[in-house]
């Protein structure tokens, strides 16, 4: 079963509950927690594990062939996104822009554009007793998320079964990362605070999740601050608040020091056990 | 020299627009002929990707010199104007067209 922990609004506690979800999940049976905020992955802070296995990935840029180009540019008409160019009488590729789509590689009539890989990115796979954690990471300078993400998940699916439970730290916001991130997904967990942002972004988030189809649950992380917006939003949109994980000082502590926060405190681990609960009641290979 | 300025107006008297890859317009001014050219580069809204490089590209189509604008071109555009060998000025972001080009001539505009 796929689960990703998603958001509108960024540091609402995706992390915070992706970790402490695998390893209160752990406890019973094997998880896969994957981080796929790849600009910033951070799940890492709070598991420590041994490196079993670590792989560069690639995307796949085109490269000019001076000599095979007759400059009709067709390149950079088809190119959606300005990242082949021809300027004068030369054809400049703009790497960052690229979404390796193939589009002017394909059409080239002459051939001059092959496709060539290019490393993004790392992916670490770690194993620290019932958690199987894999990080990927873009290397500085790279814009695009989403070809890392797509990298990612096929690592995940090509290494474990769908029985297993897999955990997608998944990164902030509605727009393409998330939806690459969130689009295999069995459940959404989308996880916010009771604050005018936190509403506002969970809207955002909601709406978009409905676009994809998803079956969602509400977590409200620092539950006791702000207003009670949020809960009403949920009540009146029929969407199941699972946690409330209450707002403390002693969480933002553990927490700053790089802890898991289950295990320390006792009602914020009934509310792990809620959210628990909630997924195994929406497990599709349970209900077979 | 022919001095193109991103604006955001058609009048010497418009505000120059800060960004380079998304700027409204093109105003082209040509000291040899005291002629004035502008281009609406309004149309780069509709793309979400590599504004930066395709208004650079249509740059090159009015043969300037000197680059004239507010923040400075980014990364990708800035590969494209190396390949042009233009001058650039920034700095005018707060200015008008007018203002700027007097700043130019005195020389109190940063070159890039």
């Amino acid at each position: 079963m796929k689960i990703a922990i998603a958001s509108g609004k960024g540091g609402t506690g995706k992390t915070t509950v992706s970790t402490n979800l695998s390893a209160f999940l752990a406890e019973n049976q094997s998880v896969v927690l994957t981080d796929l905020d790849v600009e910033e992955p951070n799940s890492g802070l709070f598991l420590s594990g041994k490196l079993i296995h670590a792989e560069d990935k690639f995307k796949v840029i085109p490269e000019w062939k001076k000599e095979d180009c007759t400059l009709c540019g067709k390149c950079q008409e088809v190119c959606n996104f300005n990242a082949v160019m021809k300027l004068g009488k030369m054809i400049m590729v703009f790497p960052e822009l690229c979404h390796g789509c193939y589009a002017c590689s394909e059409l080239c009539p002459t051939n001059a554009l092959p496709m060539i890989p290019k490393k993004m990115g790392e992916l670490k796979h770690y194993k620290l007793s019932n958690i199987d954690f894999i990080e990927s990471k873009l290397i500085i300078g790279e814009e695009q998320a989403v070809p890392l993400i797509k990298q990612t998940i096929q690592y995940v699916d090509k290494n474990f079964s769908n029985d297993a439970i897999k955990i997608f730290d998944s990164p902030p916001g509605t727009s393409c990362p998330v939806i690459e991130a969130t689009k295999g997904a069995d459940l959404v967990l989308l996880v916010t605070e009771p604050t005018l942002f936190g509403l506002n972004d969970l809207k955002l988030a909601v709406e978009t999740m409905n676009i994809l189809n998803k079956k969602m649950g509400v977590i409200i992380n620092r539950f006791g601050l702000g207003d009670q917006n949020v809960e009403k939003y949920c009540k009146e949109n029929n969407i199941e608040i699972v946690a409330k994980i209450p707002n403390m000082r002693k969480i933002a502590e553990l927490y700053s020091s790089g802890k898991l926060i289950y295990s320390e405190i006792e009602e914020v681990k009934k509310e792990f056990e809620k959210i628990k609960d909630f997924i195994f009641k929406n497990n599709p290979e349970e209900s077979k | 020299m022919k001095i193109l300025f991103t604006a955001k107006g058609t009048e010497w008297n418009s505000k120059i627009d800060p960004r380079f890859g998304r700027t409204e317009y093109f105003f082209i001014y040509d000291e040899e002929t005291d002629k004035i050219e502008t281009f609406d580069n309004k149309a780069i809204e509709n793309d979400a990707h590599g504004a930066g490089p395709k208004t650079a590209q249509k740059m090159t189509e009015f043969k300037v010199n000197v680059l004239i604008t507010g923040n400075g071109p980014g990364g990708n555009a800035n590969t494209v104007i190396k390949q042009l060998g233009m001058k650039v000025y920034v700095g005018a972001g707060d200015m008008t067209i007018k203002e700027a080009y007097e700043a130019y001539k005195n020389n109190q505009l940063k070159e890039f």
